[in-house]
């Protein structure tokens, strides 16, 4: 998952050009259809409970009259029991409805992996503006701590932190856990862009003016820095959209009946003979999702790569 | 050269020790006990208290982390009484509930992985680099717009996606493989293969697209380097300024991310393995966090580590190799 | 004939820049031609198109080089010219220079494939060559690599590798222009040292005049993509006839020069070639315009001032 995000050649933009900015996005094709899919999944998890009420199917309610129990479970009739009632069919063995899972599947992959996304941010701006504006011991210490991050087996470690860790709130678990080990990447490309630019005339001029460190950091340091690590955002949320469906796909996920896609895809694994249907739909979805967000990650990469070498 | 190789070898040294030391603290702080898992159903609290003793739990933490040290470099008995086994080195512990020591199951699980993570890693790379020079050399033709549409697809898709899709489209409708297990190299080398090209195919093609795309835009990154213009301004042949003059540094960012991938894999191509239900380091993985045996999950995690920083350690040293900036520093 | 005899060269890129426009020009066995202009004039990707390197670019009109026609040649014959009998060095000769080569190799490895010579008779010559550019110890710095070198060794590194095939003709874009000032004298020096003794004819492409002035025979001053003044070193230098040239000399600063005459930059910026300004390229920064003249209209045809001195404005013919 790490390799999405490396060779980001993209360097501080001047505020003023953000205009022109989202007029070349907006003129890439490619980021038109992601910022579509990801505005229509953004609505349908908004939407799930309404959607659900609407088709009188609860994403909990079992529908054992759908399945044929002579046979173990499939649901009964083509396509996984796609019919009128059940638009995606139902699931294999309980006959719940897959459209009401699959949007109530939606706002847990979408919440976690934003806001693991925003943890990682936060933590990575914080720390790499830190390191690159003060340097010295502080510098050497941060990076170090970083490397040593990223050294870590991260998949390894979310499982077993994820499986040992009380479980009390496991979304809220899984959301610091995925942010935590992504930290290090955005880390470092602001911790360079800071080091870039901390001795350029603007910085040097606000120091001169006798500005406290704090204040030009956030004035004169930050918004300089907001075109990459708004890039790197759009870039990670996808892998952890990917993170997040793997960690429910190896069962220490969201717990059920809580759904969310990579359990769907976890159960639909003892099904694929009999029931493609099964996996089929929430692997869509999963791949809809992180294709549009990467869609859009490329177009605002590309429109501030100064290079354009995408 | 030997100054620098030693240097990083006492890096590595370094990293696997706070590693060690984090896993300890996350592992053995955490509240969930180990002699209580081992105890079983009816417990009582004397036999607990004589678990402890006897697995060394009762000891304070430093001295469980010294122990624990001490038993990677020389290996160590565990525990006294009637527990009391012999780990011999490199001992990462033992499990009291396969009842072997974890460096022996890892060993076990660690040629299913191996083979897993190098067929697939000579597939992407092979397949990942030719699509992304091919593309950077043709860049902004029909070529190159289609393929990078379709590792965009690639790189979107998971593996556990992809996975069951080729078992149920390869085995099941088309029936062109068996359901894969693994068979040992050694005892039937087609069979081997034969197990193993749906996982290498299914993990590749997630790698492939992500290098196409990395290798691509370093490719056309050199390209346009002035020492690329100075090698044509000689007359050189176009696949000389290609390859030897573009290639050389256009691999540079790619072994990097090679390296990571390769060490990362290494520790457990968890997703792949489970999908296919492949004993490696992964399922073993799996295995041990549902049975809550720590020991194992410690072991692999340090192994995983190891792997991924030992590898970091060789791309640096092919660094020095290639880079004669590197080399003189 | 002349070695390099270009005509009515014209360069676009896509996106209908047109980067040169109708450029003509010789130069002949041994000579030195300056060409002068600044960045975005379009004197680097005439120089460019000269060695066939273009890419994106369309490139029409005529390049022969010893009567060879490059424009339109097939790439391969374009290749066994380039490095054989026209070479050329860059600006910044750390970045041109491959970074993971030795010095050795990047000089013999032009030799061996031109002249098919063997591994060691390539390494001596490149060992000869570091020493005719004045390297010490050449045997021995053959296995270092560029980051080892001074820049200005940067540069006779360069020079020793386009000369290590004895080309007839060597394209130098702004060879000077990233090194110290007492390095840049000893680096023209080389040039012109080289030139008596190999009989090179040298393209000397720069945005400063005082270098064109030390070693030029020829000089052509090119604005916005074409040729606004064109001649021997001597009259275009003394009898200035286009504006803009007269407004390049006034930016440069004169020993011998009368201390009261101040040094009066040009005003404006250059033009966009994307759309150019119509009539006279120059026409919105000239400051001897006249409202009689065509400027703002008409293109200036080329006015010759005097024997083989020649410059592109209606100036000439108001006065003729």
């Amino acid at each position: 998952m790490t390799t999405l995000v490396t060779g980001t050649a993209v360097e501080a933009v001047p505020t003023t050009s953000w205009r022109r900015l989202t007029a070349r996005i907006w003129a890439d094709r490619g980021a038109r259809v992601g910022l579509a899919i990801v505005v229509l999944f953004v609505l349908l998890a908004i939407l799930a409970p309404v959607i659900s009420a609407m088709t009188g199917n609860g994403p909990n309610d079992f529908h054992e009259d759908k399945i044929n129990k002579a046979l173990g479970g499939p649901p009964l009739g083509a396509f996984g029991g796609i019919s009128s009632e059940h638009w995606l069919g139902v699931e294999p063995v309980n006959g719940r409805d897959l459209l009401a899972r699959i949007l109530y599947g939606a706002r847990v992959s979408l919440l976690i992996s934003l806001l693991a996304t925003a943890v990682s941010v936060v933590i990575g701006t914080l720390l790499g503006l830190v390191a690159g504006f003060f340097g010295g011991w502080l510098d050497a210490a941060i990076s170090r701590v970083m490397d040593l991050v990223l050294s870590f087996p991260s998949l390894i470690f979310m499982i077993a932190l994820v499986s040992v860790l009380p479980s009390g709130d496991r979304m809220l678990l899984l959301i610091l856990v995925i942010g935590f080990f992504g930290w290090p990447y955005i880390g470092r490309i602001v911790r360079g862009q800071t080091i870039s630019i901390r001795h350029r005339e603007f910085v040097e001029a606000a120091r001169a003016g006798g500005q406290g460190n704090v204040r030009i950091l956030l004035r004169e340091v930050l918004p300089n820095l907001l075109a990459p690590i708004l890039v790197y955002t759009a870039l990670s949320i996808p892998a952890n959209i990917g993170t997040e469906a793997a960690l429910s796909f190896l069962g220490i996920g969201v717990e059920p009946p809580t759904p969310s896609w990579g359990q769907m895809l976890q159960k639909a694994m003892s099904w694929y003979q009999v029931d493609p249907m099964f996996f089929v739909i929430p692997g869509t979805c999963l791949f809809l999702t992180v294709l549009a967000f990467t869609l859009l990650g490329d177009a605002m990469r590309d429109a501030l790569d100064p290079k354009g070498s995408h | 050269m030997a100054a620098y190789l030693a240097r990083r070898l006492v890096g590595l040294a370094l990293v696997l020790l706070v590693v060690c030391a984090v896993t300890f603290a996350i592992f053995y702080l955490l509240p969930s006990d180990p002699a209580l898992q081992a105890c079983g159903k009816s417990c009582t609290t004397e036999r607990i208290d004589m678990l402890h003793e006897q697995m060394g739990l009762d000891k304070p933490v430093w001295q469980q982390f010294a122990d624990y040290i001490g038993g990677i470099a020389g290996g160590r008995t565990i525990g006294t009484g009637e527990l009391a086994v012999r780990c011999d080195f490199p001992c990462l512990g033992f499990s009291y509930q396969t009842n072997r020591p974890v460096w022996d199951l890892l060993l076990d699980r660690l040629p299913t992985t191996v083979s897993i993570a190098a067929g697939a890693a000579i597939l992407w790379l092979l397949a990942g680099l030719s699509t992304g020079i091919v593309s950077a050399l043709r860049k902004g033709s029909f070529l190159d717009r289609s393929l990078m549409a379709a590792t965009l697809t690639a790189a979107s898709l998971p593996v556990f996606f992809t996975g069951l899709m080729a078992l149920y489209l390869v085995v099941q409708v088309a029936e062109w493989l068996p359901f894969p297990s693994y068979v040992a190299l050694a005892d039937d080398p087609a069979g081997w293969a034969q197990n193993l090209i749906l996982p290498w195919t299914v993990l590749a093609l997630l790698y492939a697209a992500l290098y196409a795309r990395l290798s691509r835009s370093s490719m056309i990154e050199t390209l346009a380097e002035p020492y690329v213009r100075t090698a044509r301004a000689k007359g050189l042949p176009e696949r000389t300024v290609v390859v030897k003059h573009g290639l050389r540094s256009a691999l540079t960012p790619i072994v990097t991310v090679f390296g990571m991938d390769v060490g990362t894999l290494l520790g457990g191509a968890i997703i792949t393995e489970s999908v296919f239900g492949l004993p490696g380091i992964g399922q073993l993985t799996m295995d041990a966090i549902n049975k809550s045996d720590q020991p194992v999950v410690m072991g692999v995690a340090l192994l995983s580590a190891f792997f991924i920083t030992f590898f970091n350690v060789l791309v640096d040293l092919f660094y020095a190799v290639i880079d004669p900036k590197v080399r003189y520093a | 004939m002349s070695l390099l005899e270009v005509s009515g060269l014209r360069v676009t890129f896509p996106g209908d820049v047109c980067a040169v426009d109708g450029l003509s020009f010789t130069l002949e066995r041994g000579k030195t031609l300056g060409i002068v202009g600044e960045s975005g004039s379009g004197k680097s990707v005439t120089s460019l198109a000269i060695m066939g390197l273009h890419r994106d670019a369309t490139v029409s009109g005529s390049i022969r080089v010893d009567g060879i026609q490059v424009v339109g040649a097939p790439q391969d014959q374009v290749r066994r010219l380039r490095g054989r009998r026209m070479a050329m060095i860059f600006q910044d000769p750390l970045s041109s220079l491959h970074p993971a080569y030795t010095v050795g190799e990047q000089i013999a490895e032009a030799y061996r494939l031109h002249f098919g010579a063997s591994r060691k008779a390539a390494r001596v010559r490149a060992a000869d060559m570091l020493a005719q550019v004045g390297i010490p110890e050449p045997r021995r710095r053959l296995a270092d690599y560029p980051h080892q070198f001074s820049g200005g060794m940067r540069q006779r590194v360069m020079i020793a590798m386009a000369l290590a095939c004895e080309p007839e003709l060597l394209i130098a874009d702004e060879p000077t222009t990233a090194l110290d000032v007492t390095v840049q004298a000893q680096i023209l020096e080389l040039i012109a040292r080289l030139q008596q003794e190999i009989g090179l004819a040298v393209l000397m492409i720069t945005h400063d005049l005082g270098v064109v002035a030390r070693i030029a025979d020829e000089v052509l001053i090119m604005y916005a993509g074409a040729a606004a003044e064109q001649g021997p070193a001597i009259p275009v230098f003394t009898r200035a006839q286009h504006p803009y040239t007269r407004g390049l000399l006034n930016c440069l600063p004169r020993l011998d020069g009368d201390a009261q005459s101040p040094l009066i930059p040009i005003q404006g910026s250059p033009p966009s070639l994307l759309n150019p300004p119509a009539g006279c390229r120059f026409h919105p920064r000239c400051t001897e315009r006249t409202s009689e003249l065509p400027c703002a209209t008409e293109r200036p045809a080329w006015r010759i001032a005097s024997r083989g001195h020649h410059a592109a404005c209606h100036l000439l013919e108001a006065n003729r």
